[in-house]
């Protein structure tokens, strides 16, 4: 009987919803005072982006049981559409935002559709290849200018007065987007929903024995990680005022996998951390280069073979609590 | 984002020298070396750039005038979005107050974005598109040692009105590589010659083999390469594999480095045509400079015209801010100043950079030797011509830039 | 017409390599049930040994086609040893993160070295030059290619199908315990498989050296077209990769004549069709 990955990381206490509310809280109040520290806010709101998308993937596999090596492409579409809607168009910015969610919902759909069929690796393996199909479409469609990418993109105000070009109101724009995307998540885990997923999760022929129909439930589950996944995308144009061609290639894929895994799979707050930690490190070590790559790698490792309750969960393994 | 200490400590001279705001004039100057320090690139520029601007701060003796002078280097790994990021980073956070090198169009494009949006300065010695001083230019970048426009009318007019009149591209699908394409296609035609056709590849490709059986396909006397570094040698070593020249086809090497025919040996190089604006072996200075570079180089390597474009270029703007009596950390001030300044330096001798921020300067078409003409290491290239700097830089009349509409 | 046979004799070289590549990804699939992500980082390094070999030790091409591979099997072995047996008894998946975290490394540890343009690596004097076949000139190496790539297809095949050592490795993955009692050991022919797997993409880098640029990224970009590959034949199906990769090759030139936007997505499309109607590929056992 071969060990799931996210076996011994779930542990359900009578006051697990509790805990979640109190860590929640303390998230969020680190999370508001940060433009009040010294702290580089673009480097925050670019963590923040990265913690929802690992947010996104990590329900899918923390809670669905499907590993996706593809997530990237979600980010990506969602960052193109909203760029192209923002410098061509001349949309305003909740638009733009609305739009390019709306396009990662629709791949979900499609994707979905074609993915859900299988699982394990060979879901795995798909994902990997519609993320790559999706990259050459992007490399040679014109509108993502290729290799150069949609460059200088307008921030503009959203909702009519909030100052985008204001790194400030940014900043709280940005937490919004995430807080709003991370309690989806929270809610979903905790329904009935949720229940059924994870009970999929466990024993898939047993949930169908039961009688439900457990590919709406993923792939209901997968819709909704990548509109997730995609939010994130359309918020990070408006932090890094581009959209390449380095968002939707599979390294992109790799890394949300090794933030979700160094946080904790499976666990409410481990993609998060896993987000900080991973942006933090690719930010202080970029003088040094590829030597990124070779701690990534070694992170990797390291986390499989010795680590695979990640951060959090080996928190909340130890404090015996729900994290 | 390296030298956090040189941050710190910058902060501090600055703080405690003139106890006043930032945009105070005072003598203290951040450079960013924004390069592409691993990958394509980095031969041509890197960790080359660094070293030329540490040279250029030693020469222009203003530390011993008690300037402060720092440089920071960084790895935009030819990624727009990194080259982005560093640079935003390097204004806000590091007060940076200029960047040179950056290779790579598409970088250079979208950096010169924000170093207009921050008021810095862009000495971009290492891109190639011509966009860079035509339609997108900006009050605050200057574009040094080449552009498109350069190595079109060196090598395109040239070779066409030699004979090779009809031509095929295989371009690198990016905003160099477009520019190339399309600078080269109107020298050509200009020269009485006609394009019969073209295949883009993607940046990076390892394997040339069904680009080059379409280029031999179409029968072009001429199969130009519209890319750089890594590509362009590799499309050249396949080529001769593919027998193409044996086929009577000639190759036309549109940008080529001195690291390039380094790396292909001149065996594979021998005979190839090309434009650059800087030979290490040129002139007394030249040599003087490229042996003092070639020392402290890691790999003695010798230097390209994209280092002597970031030494050149830092000397003039030092000239500028000792004109303006100090740095006003306002980009677009200096840069008007550069303007002012007719330019003089060692490698490149006598020039000057016109309104829309092109430096301009002779440029030279040179042959690859044959391994038997060769004397010493690096000996490599024979002058053919040398094309006057009103010829070589898109002359003020043709140009796009919205900073000329007055 | 011409340029269609030409580009489908460049589809052919191209999918000896393909064929080379799957080959060994799916022996180590089909015999342990590991997706080696590393091996795009394992076939750099196959072409890097050469180069060492040429450019250190003096050692040429020739014999660099039996020292490279076998070099490179070591390191695999060892790695096998070292990292991927704790994997044993947990979920495939883990496999997949373990061996792509080993390819970030092997990677980035190049890069660090090399930087990421190319090393020069010539091509064998015996093979240098070309013949005229009339619709193209056909360097010889490239044909050298061809030919060498499917004897070894074939001779691994063989011993892999039609053996005794074969058959005791297709036991041991099958039923690791009943193939133990036997008196066979199984964990040490699990090591020399992972090795035979990671020795024919060494061989596959040594082959590609003297017409790609020997690069620390040369594989990255190829291992999802192969993975691709491999999906298609049958994970785990010798004859299946070697009969797609060669195939795809020719697909791929057939596209880059008919519609050549598409060449680089052919075979992701091809793969997801697949995969919705028969999962397990053309060719493979339902696992």
């Amino acid at each position: 009987m071969t060990t799931a990955l996210t076996d011994d990381t779930l542990a359900a206490t009578p006051h697990a919803i509790r805990d979640e509310m109190i860590a929640f809280g303390i998230m969020t109040a680190l999370l508001l005072i940060v433009p009040f520290t010294g702290v580089y806010p673009f480097f925050v709101m670019q963590a923040l982006c990265f913690a929802l998308l690992a947010c996104a993937f990590n329900l899918l596999i923390g809670y669905g049981g499907l590993l996706s090596f593809g997530h990237a492409m979600f980010l990506g579409t969602a960052g193109y559409i909203t760029a192209h809607a923002l410098k061509v168009w001349g949309l305003s910015p909740e638009l733009g935002i609305l739009v390019g969610t709306a396009g990662a919902a629709a791949l979900g759909v499609i994707t979905g559709l074609v993915a859900i069929r299988r699982q394990g690796i060979y879901f795995a393996m798909i994902t990997l290849a519609l993320s790559q199909l999706l990259y050459f479409i992007y490399l040679q469609t014109p509108f993502t200018h290729g290799e150069d990418g949609i460059q200088g993109i307008p921030q503009g105000r959203l909702f009519g007065f909030l100052n985008l070009a204001n790194p400030t109101v940014l900043y709280y724009v940005v937490l919004a987007g995430f807080l709003l995307g991370f309690l989806l998540i929270f809610r979903t885990i905790n329904s009935p929903f949720g229940e059924v997923l994870k009970s999929i999760r466990e024993n898939e022929q047993r949930a169908i024995s039961l009688g439900y129909k457990t590919d709406q439930y993923k792939l209901l589950a997968y819709i909704l990680s990548g509109t997730l996944a995609g939010l994130a995308g359309s918020l990070k144009v408006f932090v890094a005022q581009n959209a390449s061609l380095t968002d939707v290639h599979w390294s992109m894929s790799g890394e949300i996998v090794l933030m979700t895994l160094v946080g904790g799979l499976g666990t409410i707050f481990g993609p998060v951390v896993g987000a900080f930690v991973i942006t933090a490190m690719q930010q202080y070590l970029a003088g040094y280069g590829q030597w990124v790559t070779v701690i990534q790698g070694v992170i990797f490792v390291a986390c499989v073979l010795a680590f695979r309750r990640g951060i959090i969960g080996e928190i909340a393994h130890l404090l015996r609590r729900s994290l | 984002m390296k030298n956090k200490i040189s941050a710190l400590l910058l902060g501090t001279a600055l703080a405690l020298s003139a106890g006043n705001l930032a945009y105070a004039q005072d003598k203290t100057v951040k450079i960013g070396a924004l390069s592409d320090q691993s990958g394509l690139y980095s031969d041509l520029g890197g960790p080359g750039s660094t070293l030329a601007a540490q040279m250029a701060v030693e020469d222009s003796g203003l530390t011993a005038k008690g300037w402060k002078i720092d440089i920071i280097s960084g790895d935009h790994l030819n990624k727009p979005d990194v080259g982005v990021n560093i640079a935003r980073q390097w204004f806000d956070v590091d007060k940076v107050d200029v960047i040179v090198d950056v290779p790579n169009s598409g970088v250079a494009l979208a950096v010169s974005n924000v170093v207009k949006e921050k008021n810095g300065v862009l000495i971009d010695s290492g891109a190639g598109t011509s966009d860079l001083t035509n339609a997108q230019c900006t009050p605050n970048t200057i574009h040094w040692t080449y552009d498109t426009y350069t190595l079109a009318h060196g090598t395109g007019s040239a070779l066409a009105k030699a004979g090779g009149d009809t031509w095929f591209f295989l371009t690198a699908d990016y905003a160099f590589g477009a520019a190339l394409e399309r600078d080269t296609t109107a020298a050509v035609i200009a020269a009485g010659g006609k394009v019969l056709g073209g295949v883009k590849h993607p940046l990076s490709t390892s394997d040339f083999s069904s680009f080059l059986l379409q280029a031999q396909a179409s029968k072009a006397k001429i199969v130009g390469l519209a890319n750089a570094g890594a590509d362009t040698t590799t499309s050249i070593k396949q080529a001769a594999e593919f027998g193409l020249t044996s086929g009577g086809q000639k190759l036309a090497a549109l940008l080529l480095f001195i690291t390039d025919v380094h790396s292909l040996g001149l065996n594979t190089a021998q005979g190839l045509n090309f434009t650059e604006t800087f030979y290490w072996d040129l002139n007394d200075q030249d040599r003087a400079f490229a042996k003092r570079f070639q020392d402290r180089m890691k790999n003695h390597n010798m230097p390209t015209m994209v280092h002597a474009g970031v030494y050149s270029g830092l000397l003039h703007y030092f000239k500028a801010l000792e004109a303006l009596g100090g740095n006003p950390h306002d980009g677009a001030k200096v840069v008007a100043k550069m303007k002012e300044m007719p330019t003089d330096d060692p490698l490149f001798g006598k020039g000057s950079i016109q309104p829309n921020g092109r430096t301009i300067h002779p440029a030279y078409l040179f042959e690859v030797k044959k391994p038997s003409e060769s004397k010493a290491p690096w000996d490599y290239y024979k002058l053919v011509a040398t094309i006057p700097a009103d010829e070589a830089f898109t002359p003020l009349d043709k140009s796009t830039c919205p900073l000329l509409k007055k | 017409m011409q340029a269609l046979y030409a580009q489908l004799l460049v589809g052919l070289i191209n999918g000896s390599f393909y064929a080379l590549l799957s080959l060994g990804l799916a022996v180590i699939f089909g015999m342990l049930n590991i997706i080696n992500f590393a091996h795009g980082a394992l076939y750099m390094m196959g072409a890097f040994c050469a180069y060492f070999l040429l450019n250190l030790l003096n050692i040429g091409y020739w014999p660099a086609l039996i020292l490279a591979p076998v070099a490179v099997g070591i390191f695999g072995m060892i790695l096998e040893r070292t990292l991927l047996q704790w994997l044993a008894g947990l979920d495939h998946l883990y496999g997949l993160l373990l061996t792509f975290g080993m390819a970030l490394i092997i990677q980035g540890v190049f890069q660090n070295y090399f930087g990421s343009s190319g090393l020069p690596y010539s091509i064998p004097d015996a093979l240098k030059g070309g013949m005229n076949l009339g619709f193209m000139y056909l360097p010889i190496y490239r044909g050298w290619v061809v030919i060498f790539s499917l004897v070894v297809c074939i001779a691994t095949w063989y011993l892999i199908e039609r053996t005794r050592l074969g058959a005791n490795l297709r036991a041991a993955t099958e039923n690791p315990t009943l193939v133990r009692a036997f008196g066979i050991n199984v964990p040490r022919m699990i090591t020399l498989t992972y090795g035979l797997g990671v020795g024919l993409a060494a061989l596959a880098g040594v082959l590609s050296a003297p017409i790609n640029q020997v690069r620390p990224l040369m594989g990255a970009d190829l291992i999802i077209v192969v993975f691709a590959v491999v999906v298609i034949g049958g994970m785990g199906s010798i004859m299946g990769s070697i009969i797609t990769g060669f195939a795809l090759g020719v697909i791929e030139g057939l596209t880059k004549y008919f519609y050549p936007e598409a060449s680089n997505t052919v075979v992701f499309v091809l793969m997801v069709l697949v995969l919705l109607v028969k999962p397990s590929g053309l060719t493979g056992r339902a696992n």
